[in-house]
């Protein structure tokens, strides 16, 4: 069947801007862990118990996890207000608000006066600005450029026509109608580099997969997002998932494949449930299936589940995976563009390099490259999170830097300070506080001993320890390693050993020359990226905070006050308030005093579970280090 | 385990991309683990050798040779929730259930595993039971967490 975009865009803007009052709320995976289900629910109750005539729908996330459940009121006409931490009783006041026509002003993060279509540029204006705060320009937002998240917590994820309303699938008609030299001409042109953490080219990668000789080729989609502190993936699929199969189909016509198959993680239920209903929506409108939009090209999308193993996300591992075999790595070349899934050629990209392909072929793969660094391009999608104020999903243009990322839009690290951020996960490293005013760009992390990775930004401060932190990353590695080639296996088997020794205060100088040699032989000996990546956690902490690895090893003292044995907290007397906080968090009752009045810490009772060390406002709970 | 539910979802899974998988995904969810007569009757069924299938079976996190319990604790141990205390919550798990993360509780009502990412780390520490998360958890906060889902569960029966 044709396509009707243009029903189904008057039918979109039916449901985005109706002329009665209209509630949304974000219920991607975040807002529901935030209590969304019990508002959206109660929101529900309280329209039908009133009989209001209004529509209450459900978006994916605005970005602005810290803020979460999100909760949108639209009036016709006029601005939209966004709410944050909405809980059950403030929907009571919502709702009588929108009977007189009056809001309350309580938990108001902001008001919308105007929607912007990226794909077309049309802007839907809402009303004049009445001198209140724009949520445009909520320090959150305003450095933001929302290109891969364009329609993320705008649109109902399950509503197509909505997705069309805001110009969905005028890209995919407008490159059925141009040859596929002229659409991998475009990407190329973007300067597009996969956002699943290598930064390879993707318009080289899709010109190699269009040249491999076959008449079966297949496109995959990378929802495997192993990385742990990152869940941009998750939040596009779940909240805007026909722009990854637009993207995907757009891909499938440029390098001749006809099957698309997205490997999805299994820790992600509604993302997969999510994009079952996208595709079951885009069959049956014409958008998937076949002689799409009258061009004689057919293409179909299937769902692989992933079932929890990290290098599953490694692309010749997944293949083996959707294969039905275990997800073991095998040596390029031969890379997945000339002898990929069932031995034909295959493409393969994350999840949001394809939510990137629908502007890029609209707007244009020059307006793609205008934004970003001369080596990288366009925007990223990062999720900041871990020691931070504003916790969320931000998108920046490439080159922003650490400072504007993490105060700017983060809002800093609160009264304790900020000693380091993480970047690539396992594959990555830590950079150093001293660095904020670094670009981030795939070249410049790569030179500070990090990597760009998927987008998790892990944000820490002076009371992560450096140590136990590479630790973390080892065991993770040692944990996921498929065990076929034998420096990942045994090498970070070794590795986790002596930083266990280190952690514990039981190593000795020659041990973190032995840990050093050895993380940079797996380095270079691992069969994949998996394990040539593994050491990157210990030797960027090694180089930034060697003095930490030092103080425990040398004065068996763990200056961040975070493995157990290497150190003891105190009060400090004179920075004590006498709050009593500290004593009610205390598990063990081990801290005594009396208000106003410096509160006594008991050495014999404390567990060192930290409790009060974060609770601690004035910073008067000291690390000190362990009598022996 | 029965055979003709084994061969139902058998008869679920036409495609040829993932369907291993999505078969075994559906035996584990069915029985919450594999059985070995399922194991070996999927291996007749689609001529793939009983190593092969063992192999997947042991190489993924999501499968089980062995029953997991009714309900599913998991604890995200993912970097975000990592150095916010991850760590304080499954000591507090352990303790409180008795068991040790992987291990299931004696009367087979919870399972307690440490899983690497939820992907809410905008929320962390969080922890996932039944699929349900619940974020920005202190230890402090966990009895009633437990407490809430074993009164829902007697509810529901
Ligand atoms: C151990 C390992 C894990 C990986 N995990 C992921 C992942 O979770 N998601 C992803 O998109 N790419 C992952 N990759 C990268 C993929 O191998 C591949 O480069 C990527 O999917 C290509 O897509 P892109 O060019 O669009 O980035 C991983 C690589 C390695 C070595």
């Amino acid at each position: 069947m044709m396509p009707d975009l243009s029903s189904l865009c008057r039918k979109g803007l039916e449901a985005l801007y109706p002329d009665k009052v209209k509630i949304t709320v974000g219920r991607a995976t975040c807002g529901r862990a935030s209590g969304a289900e019990e508002v959206y629910q109660a929101l529900l109750a309280e329209v039908k118990e009133r009989g209001l005539d209004c529509t209450v729908a459900t978006t994916g996330c605005l970005g602005f996890c810290q803020e979460e459940p999100l909760v949108c009121v639209q009036f016709p006409g006029k601005p939209r207000y966004v709410y944050s931490r909405v809980r059950p009783e403030l929907v009571k006041e919502i709702i009588v608000g929108v009977i007189n026509q009056n809001m309350p002003r309580k938990r108001l993060l902001g008001k919308v006066f105007e929607d912007e279509v990226l794909i077309t540029g049309e802007k839907v204006k809402m009303d004049d600005r009445s001198g209140d705060r724009s949520l445009a320009e909520n320090p959150f937002y305003l450095p933001q450029v929302k290109v891969a998240t364009r329609n993320c917590g705008y649109i109902d994820p399950g509503s197509i026509a909505e997705y069309v309303a805001r110009g969905g699938y005028l890209a995919l008609q407008k490159a059925l109608a141009q040859t596929p030299e002229e659409i991998i001409q475009e990407v190329l042109e973007s300067g597009l580099r996969g956002r699943g953490g290598g930064g390879f080219p993707t318009g080289k990668k899709w010109d190699f997969a269009r040249k491999s000789p076959g008449g079966v080729k297949y496109v995959i989609c990378n929802a495997d997002e192993g990385d742990p502190g990152a869940y941009m993936d998750r939040s596009i699929l779940e909240g805007d998932p026909h722009t990854v199969l637009e993207g995907m189909t757009i891909g499938g016509y440029a390098i001749g494949a006809h099957t698309g198959i997205i490997y999805c993680r299994a820790e992600y239920p509604l993302a997969v449930a999510t994009l079952r209903e996208a595709i079951k929506q885009a069959e049956e409108n014409g958008f998937l299936g076949d002689d799409i939009f009258g061009s004689g090209f057919s293409f179909r999308i299937e769902i692989v589940e992933g079932r929890g193993a990290f290098v599953c996300g490694e692309e010749t591992a997944l293949i083996a995976s959707i294969e039905g075999k275990m997800g073991e790595p095998s040596p390029r070349p031969p890379f997945p563009a000339e002898r990929g899934l069932w031995g034909k050629p295959t493409n393969i990209n994350n999840v949001e390099t394809w939510a990137n392909i629908p502007p890029i072929i609209m707007k244009g793969g020059k307006w793609f490259a205008g934004m970003g660094t001369e080596n990288s391009k366009g925007t990223k999608v990062f999720a900041l999170v871990g020691d931070i104020k504003n916790n969320g999903l931000v998108e920046v243009p490439m080159g922003t830097t650490l400072r504007q990322i993490i105060y700017d839009i983060g809002g800093g690290t609160g009264v304790f300070d900020f000693k380091a951020v993480q970047t690539g996960g396992p594959s990555g490293g830590c950079i150093p506080a001293s660095l904020i005013d670094l670009p981030v760009d795939y070249e410049e992390l790569t030179k500070a001993g990090a990597i760009m990775g998927s987008g998790g930004m892990v944000v820490m401060n002076e009371h992560a320890c450096m140590v136990d932190v590479a630790r973390f990353f080892i065991t993770f590695t040692q944990d996921e390693s498929c065990g076929k080639c034998l420096p990942c296996r045994e090498g970070t088997r070794q590795m986790l050993e002596l930083l266990n020794k280190i952690c514990a205060g039981k190593a000795e100088m020659p041990d973190l020359e032995l840990l050093e040699n050895l993380a940079l032989a797996i380095k270079d000996a691992a069969l994949c990226g998996l394990g040539q990546t593994a050491p990157s956690p210990v030797l960027s902490t090694l180089k930034y905070f060697r003095e930490e690895y030092e103080a425990h090893i040398r004065e068996k003292f763990c200056p961040s006050g975070v493995c157990r044995e290497l150190f003891e907290l105190t009060i400090a007397e004179e920075a004590c308030r006498g709050c009593g906080r500290c004593a009610e968090v205390c598990p063990q009752q081990a801290i005594t005093g009396q208000r106003k009045q410096p509160y006594r810490l008991d050495q014999d009772r404390c567990i060192r579970c930290r409790a009060c060390l974060n609770t601690c406002r004035h910073k008067a709970i000291k690390v000190v280090p362990p009598r022996r | 385990m029965n055979v003709t539910e084994i061969e139902e979802i058998i008869a679920r899974h036409q495609e040829v991309d993932g369907r291993v998988s999505g078969i075994l995904g559906d035996i584990q969810k069915k029985y919450r683990y594999l059985p070995e007569e399922a194991l070996r009757l999927v291996s007749k069924k689609l001529g793939i050798p009983l190593t092969q299938l063992y192999g997947v079976a042991t190489f993924y996190a999501a499968f089980s040779l062995s029953p997991k319990g009714e309900h599913l604790i998991s604890v995200c141990h993912g970097t975000a929730c990592h150095i916010r205390g991850a760590v304080q919550l499954s000591e507090i798990l352990e303790k409180k259930l008795q068991i040790k993360e992987g291990e299931t509780t004696k009367d087979g009502k919870f399972t307690l595993e440490a899983v690497r990412c939820l992907g809410c780390c905008s929320l962390a520490p969080v922890i996932s039971i039944d699929g349900k998360t619940f974020g920005r958890l202190k230890p402090e906060d966990i009895p009633g967490v437990i407490a809430g889902w074993k009164e829902r569960d007697n509810c529901d029966a």
